[in-house]
């Protein structure tokens, strides 16, 4: 089962794109681990610059803004 | 049909002057199609409730016309702008040059302003310059696209280049201070403590039809957030517009009134708006009767400082920090205002 991480400090595009990939993996059948990384510690350890980001089983695939439905198909099913 | 569709991906230099030219000409239709349609209503032009309809009838789709064509080219231009890049360019700058160039990246770097702790974070550690750090910060929320599309829409290119070059300037400027003020030691310590990292700004791989992808995801994100704000706001402006005696606001808002601008800014501050909410409002005071330096005052002290931003970058700045830089850009906006009302 694949962990997805959302690094964001609870901004309505954090909220979005938690959303957003929840229905995603819904739609595809993909069980998956949703996990939330509020504390700015703890995001600035992944170094990033930009929120939200997301993390697919510990790599960053992408920062700073609400990710398109394709692409997040494209994490989920690979 | 599906050539059509397709014409972005396989063409985009093409697509690209096709659609600036459909966007000319759909701009140009609009006057007489707002006059046309004003005058199917059954309500008499020169009625309060008439007024106020043409106004709405006219700015709302010339407003979120110009909105989605701004949007739409600053998506294709953040493209080539990534923060990384912006990291990577103002690492280890001196100060002067480098907040012009902080201040300047920061309208192009696309930024939200829910990134601002990361971002100062990431610049921290790769090394730029607390100054240069807060001029980009300063910067990129207050000279925005949304704003500089609202402004052209609804005061012409003067103000919206009058509020870029002074936006700017309170940004280089108010960094500079910060800068020269030497407050390294008011970081929080976790902050002071982290591992410096070199900025490495990544490979660039996009290409062009790439770029109108990105144009087009910015325009319906952003398009797509912010246009209930702005219809709301021109109703507003529009029942404003139509109802409010004409040099109502003088006496509150209006050049004479020393204490307005400051007033302004007070009143600025705490609140928490985009610009999209903001500006319609704003068009409809100058309207009647107040002054432009309170009202650009006014609206750069709402955009830049607000209280949720401040509330979360106190987790990386000590107290006394993050009061220096309300006061510094407070004080810059307030000298703007003071400005403009006396040069007007």
């Amino acid at each position: 089962m694949k962990v997805v991480k959302i690094l964001g400090t609870g901004c309505a595009n954090c909220r979005a794109t938690t959303q957003r990939i929840a229905q995603v993996a819904k739609e595809l059948g993909v069980p998956i681990t949703l996990e939330k990384v509020e504390a700015i510690q703890d995001i600035a350890a992944f170094g990033i610059l930009a929120t939200p980001a997301v993390v697919v089983d510990g790599k960053v695939v992408h920062t700073g803004g609400v990710p398109v439905r394709e692409k997040i198909a494209s994490w989920l099913g690979g | 049909m599906n050539a059509v569709l397709s014409l972005p991906s396989q063409r985009p230099k093409l697509f690209l002057l096709v659609a600036a030219v459909v966007w000319l000409i759909a701009f140009q239709l609009l006057l007489p199609l707002s006059e046309f349609l004003s005058t199917l209503l059954p309500v008499a032009r020169d009625s309060h409730l008439g007024g106020a309809l043409q106004f709405f009838l006219y700015d709302t789709p010339k407003v979120l016309l110009l909105l989605a064509g701004v949007v739409f080219a600053m998506g294709i231009v953040n493209s080539y702008f990534t923060p990384e890049r912006t990291r990577a360019l103002l690492a280890g700058r001196a100060e002067g040059a480098g907040n012009v160039m902080a201040a300047l990246l920061g309208v192009v770097t696309p930024f939200c302003s829910c990134s601002a702790v990361p971002l100062f974070l990431g610049f921290v550690q790769a090394g730029v310059p607390l100054g240069i750090t807060f001029s980009f910060l300063i910067a990129a929320p207050m000279v925005n696209e949304v704003a500089l599309a609202l402004l052209l829409g609804l005061f012409g290119w003067k103000i919206a280049g009058l509020y870029l070059g002074l936006g700017l300037a309170v940004a280089i400027v108010s960094g500079w201070v910060i800068g020269r003020l030497h407050m390294e030691a008011s970081l929080e310590d976790w902050v002071r403590n982290m591992p410096q990292e070199h900025a490495r700004a990544g490979v660039d791989t996009l290409i062009l039809a790439e770029r109108v992808q990105a144009g087009f995801v910015a325009m319906r994100e952003i398009v797509g957030r912010v246009w209930p704000y702005i219809v709301a706001g021109i109703a507003v402006g529009a029942a404003i517009h139509g109802y409010v005696p004409e040099e109502f606001m003088a006496g509150l808002m209006g050049k004479d009134v020393w204490w307005s601008v400051p007033a302004a800014v007070l009143i600025g501050v705490p609140m928490y708006s985009n610009a999209a909410g903001v500006i319609p409002i704003v068009e409809a005071l100058l309207a009647k009767g107040a002054a432009l330096g309170t009202v650009l005052a006014f609206m750069m002290s709402v955009i830049a400082l607000s209280l949720p931003e401040i509330v979360i970058l106190r987790k990386v700045l000590k107290i006394r920090l993050i009061a220096t830089f309300c006061a510094v850009v407070a004080g810059g906006i307030l000298i703007v205002g003071y400005v403009f009302n006396a040069v007007l």
